[in-house]
């Protein structure tokens, strides 16, 4: 499992009701179905990775997500996750307020863009970076939005949204005590755990 | 007419006919005392009777699904492309079992039966069935053929709505339920179209008040024409338009009302060849089982409090173009069973096809199916051990 996955699902508590916004393949579902025994849905709108998610036996549902998610009732999952697809959404702000309406808490990871490795190439090549993390060209890109460590947590902050805990990972996501320091400039995925 | 059986279809297969002699008493007040279903079944059931799938069929269909009943027949059943060894619907891992409903016109007791009181054929006196009366009545033929639990239970359009009326109505019976372009209830907008098709059928001066039969007589105008509007609905814009165009019959216009363009002549042939097979009273008899399905209506309108009832794992599949049961329709039952915490995974299909398109062998559409029936008969193959 990737590790930031692995990282989150210390975090998660056993058989809760958890909706796990994008959830490609189902790894992380699977994982918390299996082990943690929760029950809930993935959404997905990719036919591989939705039939993936049914071999597995993981509920799925095709639903895009920009187009809305009020088919779910208010606090209705004591999860809702979203790992690495934050930043593919057309208002990532007004994702972050329907997850809370829908979920007693949210976990949510992302692509931290204030990573030195990008700083440095923006400021070097003066071109979008292209890594093996993110690994598209600015024209192609499913990732519609950069932001970084910084910007989510200002983000909360001006929404009065609760940071219950993070984490700040590299990109073999690994915990180190200098990422833990300075998580704007040296996490390539953030993990924040959050709540109304 | 097949020169050799392809090796993935089930080959010949011969209907069979269950008896029923204990009475059933129908939603309309009516009591059935006694009735027959013809069905077929493909594939073999297991030591414990555990690996059954229901077929239930839609609007027109019946209970030839697969196979051939001879080497002269020109087509294989309704849903060869998904039935067969090997193919979505496996069977060499499941039972399948396909049946003609109550009053149906191809085998099983309808209207062009003999009703055993009068010694005539039911016409226009057979009784209105409903969905839940078919599920009744699906039930008993389970019991006779000794199946407790059905592994699945498919059905497309009305056939979803059996497949959904099951999981409330038994929820012990079936493991899981395959729901494809269907709906909780028609809108209003589908009520009014079966209402156009029954009157055009009605109206038929051949039609005799529904006693056409002992009339010498069959309303084969009226019958076509609500074939043809039925067809129009089950197909795409998009899909009429690249099948036809303004494709036409004469290279210009001849200002008369014969045929002008293809589509005309395609529609007028669909409602004939329909007239030969169907029955006029089963149609009208089909249309109001249609219209009649609510099971929300037991609880107000809540669907998800209905819905609490079900044990089952559900699939649910909608087609994009559809707009006789739209995806939202689909969509309306993946919601009601959210609200009620059940197992439910479901795929929008992009497909042309419009309603039509659960019957096609869409690639994505057979792959999901089949994918989903694997683990179903893998989850049987380790519970046996």
């Amino acid at each position: 499992m990737r590790s930031d996955l692995e990282m989150i699902d210390e975090w998660i508590q056993p058989n809760i009701r958890v909706l796990d916004l994008a959830c490609g393949p189902g790894e992380l579902l699977h994982h918390l179905i299996e082990n943690k025994k929760v029950s809930g849905y993935g959404l997905e709108i990719g036919p591989d990775d939705l039939n993936t998610c049914i071999e597995k036996g993981i509920p799925v549902l095709d639903q895009n997500i920009d187009e809305g998610l009020q088919n779910f009732d208010d606090q209705s999952f004591d999860l809702v996750l979203m790992t690495h697809a934050l930043q593919q959404f057309r208002r990532p702000d007004l994702l972050i307020d329907e997850m809370l309406r829908i979920g007693k808490e949210c976990i949510i990871t992302f692509p931290n863009f204030g990573h030195w490795r990008s700083r440095l190439h923006l400021a070097l090549k003066g071109r979008m970076p292209v890594s093996d993390f993110l690994p598209y060209n600015w024209y192609d890109t499913p990732n519609i939005h950069f932001f970084t460590f910084e910007d989510f947590e200002r983000l909360c902050r001006e929404k009065d949204i609760k940071i219950l805990r993070w984490a700040a990972v590299d990109g073999h996501l690994k915990d180190h005590w200098w990422i833990r320091s300075m998580p704007n400039l040296f996490s390539e995925t953030a993990i924040f755990h959050i709540s109304r | 007419m097949p020169d050799v059986i392809p090796a993935d279809s089930v080959g010949i297969v011969t209907p069979q006919i269950a008896q029923f002699e204990t009475p059933l008493a129908l939603s309309c007040g009516q009591v059935l005392s006694s009735y027959q279903l013809t069905y077929e079944t493909y594939g073999t059931l297991n030591e414990q009777a555990s690996n059954a799938i229901l077929i239930c069929h839609a609007l027109s269909g019946d209970h030839h699904a697969a196979g051939y009943h001879a080497m002269s027949d020109t087509k294989p059943g309704w849903w060869d492309s998904a039935i067969g060894p090997g193919k979505a619907i496996d069977t060499n891992r499941f039972f399948v079992i396909s049946l003609n409903n109550l009053g149906g016109c191809c085998g099983s007791t309808g209207p062009t039966s003999i009703n055993p009181e009068t010694g005539q054929r039911w016409e226009a006196n057979f009784p209105i069935v409903t969905v839940e009366d078919w599920v009744e009545s699906q039930a008993r033929l389970a019991d006779l053929l000794g199946i407790q639990t059905f592994a699945a239970i498919v059905g497309g359009s009305l056939g979803g709505m059996q497949a959904l009326e099951w999981s409330i109505r038994f929820p012990d019976r079936l493991k899981n339920a395959i729901i494809v372009a269907s709906a909780p209830k028609l809108s209003t907008q589908n009520i009014a179209f079966n209402e156009v098709a029954r009157q055009s059928i009605r109206r038929d001066p051949d039609f005799f008040d529904g006693n056409y039969l002992n009339h010498d007589s069959v309303p084969t105008n009226g019958l076509g024409l609500a074939r043809m509007l039925g067809h129009i609905t089950y197909l795409s814009d998009d899909a009429m338009g690249a099948k036809f165009g303004r494709q036409m019959r004469h290279d210009s216009y001849q200002y008369n009302y014969g045929i002008e363009f293809e589509v005309e002549s395609y529609l007028r042939y669909q409602g004939e060849a329909f007239t030969k097979r169907f029955d006029a009273n089963t149609y009208m008899l089909m249309t109001k089982a249609l219209d009649y399905f609510d099971p929300a209506a037991q609880a107000d309108g809540d669907l998800a409090a209905v819905l609490s009832k079900a044990k089952c794992e559900f699939l649910l599949v909608s087609f994009t173009t559809d707009w006789r049961f739209a995806p939202e329709r689909s969509e309306e039952i993946v919601n009601a069973l959210i609200k009620a915490g059940k197992p439910v995974s479901y795929a929008k299909i992009e497909a042309e096809e419009g309603h039509d398109a659960f019957l096609f062998p869409i690639p994505r559409y057979m792959t999901l199916l089949q994918t989903f029936l694997n683990r179903v008969a893998n989850r049987l193959t380790t519970e046996a051990n």
